[in-house]
């Protein structure tokens, strides 16, 4: 053994070692931010690891190095430029996007070793069955991601619509079509070496024929579940160059990755084959509940201040209008006024606000709202019947109470923030229409409940100077 | 003892690693969901080895083609990691700012 081979070995498993414990320490709110930036120096020390046993065993040849320099140069850049221009807003469609380059990336390799079966593992596997099995699902899985990932994205930005016939039942013959066509592909690129890029093309297809006909709501799920598929794919590549660490980190973030999923799946009480295989969501909702709203009382940021004036204890429920709107840090003014004022202020974070589990955390994190103000579902729904004033900040299905009432609604069964127990509930919002889900929501036409209708920023901004001018807090909250 | 892995050896490994992903993700507050998933799919960019292994093996027999095709790869890869990892620091930092440091951006 030489020492080179000594040293990839060190490096190798102190790398593990640190990615396991980053993994770990990135599901705690303390710790996760050095986690991170572990996993970070694990990744720069397998790399280093990498070179320094090629460096031992034969060098790096001088056009190999410019290619390397090459890709770094331009990948890195682009990608820490991508991360430090997008919004946070974006948050979603930037880990899609991130995603699928991950996924391309293992493609890529196995596309390499298959045209070039030369550069493969050193090991048995060299040229066997068991590698065309690894380039087999390499690429397979990998197209999906990256494609997958690609259609998620377009749709999280609007760029990309539903087409009418993917909601019909048609979708599934073509997807089962596709699948199809790709299993005959890998046999026949196991078997006899033919068949690879009917492979590539007809597993991208399938990504995409999957994930299109997946609503927005759901989209979440589907990110977390190609986040999955990218560490699988990244262990497929490791067993095509015969790489343990790549094994071992693929399969890591494959399994954390599903269970990520299961956990996002039982928040929105909707299951992973549904969210897979049962079509947007509004698509079936829209004959049923699409009726007219009735009974709806509607007031002015004004008539809204004078409530909250007397108000013991508020709670705002943000949701994704919040944030499309930009009005994280005026409701952090409106709420410091309110605290100045005496009152108890809260904020009810539903486990799917925003467009991703904790993304609204986030968002409000960003506007330096306490973290100790940000309460879980769980524990501030006995609190509603003891809430003064609930507002409600561009959330619509998270506060649909027919989500627990009516089981005949596609929200059925899903956990809501019961907010209608509040005295007096304001609901700001645009305008009428359906959330994510497309339904009616009962909440509007409660008695208890007020519809400011209006842009959140805009509203929120002279709910703050009507409160000033209530003398609510009278010395007014310092801003800039 | 050889640099070869066997397929015996990578079967266990990746058996091992996927048990060791289900255990070390049990309780995550659904706060760190977004993080969590930006890091994790940041690490899913560690095919930044195989790619690296495929430009570095591709070099002595001068197969342009296929160090081009590595580079790709590893254009794509670093992408993902360096993306990945800045952008998950970049909402974790929010979590840990101190409110009395409050500085209004617009």
């Amino acid at each position: 053994m030489t020492t080179a081979l000594v040293l990839k070995y060190a490096i190798e498993l102190v790398a593990v070692l640190l990615l396991a414990l980053g993994i770990k320490g990135l599901s705690k709110v303390r710790s996760a931010r050095s986690a991170n930036q572990l996993a970070a120096a694990a990744m720069a020390l397998a790399v280093v690891g990498v070179l320094v046993n090629y460096l031992g065993a034969g060098g790096i040849d001088g056009a190999a190095w410019i290619w390397i320099i090459l890709g770094t140069v331009v990948g890195g850049l682009l990608g820490a430029i991508t991360s430090q221009r997008v919004p946070m807003t974006s948050m979603p469609e930037t880990v899609a996007l991130f995603n699928g380059c991950g996924g391309m990336s293992s493609l890529l390799v196995a596309l390499g070793v298959a045209l070039y079966p030369a550069v493969g593992s050193d090991g048995e596997g060299a040229g066997s069955v068991v590698e065309a099995i690894s380039i087999v699902v390499s690429v397979f899985v990998g197209a999906i991601t990256f494609s997958g990932s690609i259609v998620a994205m377009g749709k999280l930005q609007g760029w990309l619509d539903t087409p009418a016939w993917m909601q019909s039942k048609a979708r599934h013959f073509l997807n089962i079509a596709l699948a199809v066509i790709s299993l005959v592909a890998a046999i026949a690129l196991v078997g006899s070496g033919n068949g690879l890029w009917l492979l590539v093309i007809a597993s991208s297809l399938l990504g995409i024929g999957v994930t299109l006909s997946i609503g927005g709501a759901d989209m979440p799920v589907v990110i977390s579940l190609l986040n999955s598929y990218s560490g699988v794919a990244a262990a497929a590549a490791g067993f095509v160059v015969g790489s343990q660490l790549l094994i071992v980190a693929g399969a890591m973030v494959g399994s954390a990755g599903l269970i990520l999923t299961q956990v996002m799946c039982n928040a929105m009480n909707r299951s992973l084959t549904n969210v897979l295989f049962g079509g947007a969501l509004g698509a079936s909702a829209n004959q049923a509940d699409q009726g007219e709203y009735q009974g709806i009382t509607s007031c002015s940021p004004e008539e809204c201040a004078l409530t909250l004036e007397t108000a013991q204890r508020v709670v705002f429920v943000p949701g994704y209008g919040l944030a499309v709107a930009q009005a994280q840090h005026i409701v952090r003014e409106v709420a410091e006024l309110l605290e100045a004022g005496g009152a108890e202020v809260a904020y009810a974070i539903h486990p799917v606000a925003g467009r991703m589990p904790g993304h609204m955390n986030v968002l409000l994190a960003e506007a330096d709202v306490p973290y100790e103000q940000l309460i879980e579902m769980e524990a501030i729904n006995p609190e509603f019947p003891r809430t003064d004033v609930v507002i409600v900040l561009g959330a619509n299905d998270v506060v649909n109470p027919q989500a627990r009432n009516d089981a005949s609604s596609p929200l059925y069964g899903m956990p809501v923030l019961n907010v209608e127990e509040a005295t007096t509930v304001f609901v700001v919002k645009r305008g009428l229409s359906a959330g994510y889900a497309g339904i009616k929501n009962s909440l509007f036409e409660r008695p208890n409940t007020s519809m400011v209708f209006g842009d959140a920023k805009k509203v929120l901004t002279s709910l703050a100077a009507e409160l000033r001018d209530l003398g609510v807090g009278k010395t007014p909250a310092k801003v800039g | 003892m050889t640099d070869a892995l066997t397929l015996n050896d990578a079967l266990w490994v990746l058996l091992l690693g996927s048990l060791l992903g289900l255990e070390l993700i049990g309780k995550v507050p659904p706060t760190l969901h977004t993080p969590l998933m930006s890091g994790a799919n940041a690490i899913s960019g560690i095919t930044v080895l195989a790619a690296l292994t495929l430009i570095i093996k591709a070099g002595p027999s001068g197969n342009t083609t296929l160090m081009v095709l590595g580079s790709i790869s590893l254009g794509f890869a670093l992408f993902n990691v360096i993306g990945g990892f800045l952008v998950t620091d970049r909402m974790l930092a929010m979590f840990g700012r101190k409110p009395s440091r409050r500085q209004e951006k617009n």
